[in-house]
Order: structure tokens, then sequence, then C-alpha cells
């Protein structure tokens, strides 16, 4: 005579799982990689090729020294100032005669626009700490940033990030991140 | 009248735990699909430097780390305590990176190769000289995106 089959007793199943469950808590690492993006320049070319030379006005140089103080067109300059110096220097709102030029440019949404020629130089010492590096980086990407953010809500009244790709592209084009960092050199201190 | 005294006599019935492991699993999916083991043993501290203008890295695999700090204490006696940058599992010299980035080029699909960003995950304390030079090298090595990473600054 057959005996009835006895069911399998599912209570610990959960016990299992839990298990499962907590192993893969712990090994998970949620974080996603965040950070600056910058674009290095190619390497240098062995032969120098003649290039044109930016007017002294339109380069914004930017200096840290082996002590983390920063000197922006010869003056010692806090952080905090930066990203409003940077701003005044790209837009040139008074059109000062030691601020960057203009010129004008054809873009896909707008039209004629005019586009400054300032250029920011940054240059540090080897012996700069690089929190002060990556604090000075993030002043000047946050002043370009912001001008993008005040051209877009002038034009279309909306943020840049709510904008869709192409008028991004467009407000790309019309303020284009100019930082450039010098062939590394002892600045001393 | 008795229909209505027997109710309330038993107490509460006990809650079925039937579909409990039916929860957890579903929990456990999530998580397993997920998970993104840990692939490299640090072997130097880094505590990233806080940024506020920072985007987010989408595709992890088009992204190459190259970490920069100084030795965790259980190396310290073998590789002092200058920074030092790391590559995969190992301590290399600036010379490696040049081959490193060919090896994780040759890794990826050959439409995604211009794509491909080096992040350098570099303790706050460095100093630039060592990061400079490692520029250099990412310069001939011909990978020119590259990524600071940094924490997210709370205001």
């Amino acid at each position: 005579m057959a005996r009835p089959l006895q069911e399998i007793n599912a209570g610990s199943m959960a016990d299992i799982a839990f298990l499962l469950l907590i192993f893969f808590l712990v090994t998970t690492t949620m974080d996603i990689d965040s950070g600056i993006l910058r674009q290095l320049p190619p390497p240098k070319p062995d032969k120098e090729e003649p290039q044109d030379p930016i007017k002294e006005r339109n380069v914004y140089i930017v200096l840290i020294n082996s002590f983390d103080q920063l000197a922006v067109e010869g003056e010692l300059m806090h952080v905090s100032k930066l990203c409003d110096g940077v701003k005044e220097f790209i837009t040139n709102p008074k059109e000062k005669e030691n601020l960057s030029e203009k010129r004008e440019k054809d873009n896909p949404l707008f039209g004629k626009i005019e586009i400054s020629k300032g250029v920011v130089s940054l240059q540090n010492d080897r012996s700069t700490s690089y929190a002060r590096y990556i604090q000075v980086q993030n002043e000047l990407v946050r002043a370009f940033n912001e001008l993008r953010d005040e051209f877009s809500m002038r034009r279309f009244g909306m943020h840049f990030n709510e904008l869709d790709e192409e008028k991004q592209d467009a407000v790309k084009a019309a303020i284009p991140i100019t930082i450039s960092e010098a062939e590394p050199k002892n600045i001393g201190g | 009248m008795a229909k209505f005294n027997r109710k309330g006599k038993g107490g509460t019935p006990a809650i079925s735990t039937a579909s409990l492991p039916d929860i957890v699993f579903m929990l456990l999916f999530f998580f397993m699909v997920t998970t993104v083991m840990r692939e490299v043993e640090m072997k130097i501290r880094i505590k990233l430097p806080q940024a506020t203008e920072i985007k987010k890295l989408e595709k992890k695999s088009l992204v190459s780390y190259i970490y920069v700090g100084k030795p965790i204490p259980s190396y310290e006696a073998k590789f002092g305590t200058e920074p030092r940058i790391q590559l995969n599992d190992e301590f290399s010299q600036m010379s490696d990176v040049v081959a490193y980035i060919s090896a994780e080029r040759e890794k990826l699909d050959e439409n995604d190769i211009p794509q491909m960003i080096t992040s350098i995950k570099a303790d706050s304390d460095v100093k630039m000289g060592i990061i400079t030079d490692l520029k250099q090298e990412l310069r001939k090595a011909q990978a020119l995106k590259i990524n600071y990473s940094t924490r997210k600054e709370l205001r």
C-alpha cells in the first residue's frame, strides 16, 4: 500500500533566500563612478608647428603655486571668486580692453552670434595638492556651466539640462568650454 | 445568536508566511542583477576629493581606472609611503601606463574605442607632480578622454 506523499516543508526556504540576499547585499557596490570629465590635448608633435599666437587679452591665466595659492592674471585671488572672474572674462559685458574679445560665428539655431575668443589657461606646480587642483577645475567648470545655464535661460527660458539634445548642442557651440592646460613646467612657489 | 458569539473567540489567526520566500526572492534577484563584484583589490588608500560639477560615467565597460595614492599600511614596508599608481591589482611604474591603456583598448569593441574614458582615482592628498606625469603618459597613449573621479560635495 502506497503511503501518501509527504509534503516538503518549505518553511526554511525563506531562511535560505535570506542568506543569499544578505550575501548579495554585502557584496553589492552601488556607487556609479562620477567626476569631472576633461579632454587632454593630443601629444606634442616633434616638429613645433607655428601656431597663431593668442592675444594676451584673450588668455585668462590661472596659476596655482606649491602652497596652493591662486594667482589669476598675476594677482592673488581666493578660490571662491574664481568662478565670477571667469564669467566676467568670458562674457566681457562692459567690453573692457583687458578682457576677452568676441567673434561672430554661425550657429545652427541662433544664426550669427558672438562667441568669446577667451581661453582659460590653467597652470600648476608639481607640488600643488591634487585637492586644490580639483577644486580649481571644479570652479572653472562651474563658471562655464553657469554661463550655459544663463544663456539657455535667456534664449529658451529653461535651464540648460532641461533642454533637448539639439538645443543643448547649440548652446554648447555658443559657449564652448575653453580650458587649456599648459605643458607642464615648474612655476615654483 | 450562537453564530455571532463564536466570532472573535479564536484570537487573531496567524499571518500566512507562505509568500515570504517570494518576496525575499524578488529582492534577491534585484540585488543579483545590480551587483557588480569588486574587480580590483585596493592596495592604496584613496580619499577622493569633492566637487560639485560632476558627471556620471554611464557605461562602465568603457571606463578603465587608474588609482593613485599612498600604499595601505600592510604594504608600507615593501613599497614605502610615497604615492604610487595602481593598475588592475598591482603597483606599477609610470612606464607601464601606455601598455595598460593599449591592453584596455584591446578589450573594447572597435566602435567603442573613441568613447573610451580613463578615470583617474587619486587621493586628495597626492601632489600634482605624479598626476602631471600620468597625464603626459596618457597623452602619449592617446587616451585623451579622462575623468577626475570625485565625490559629490554636500553643500
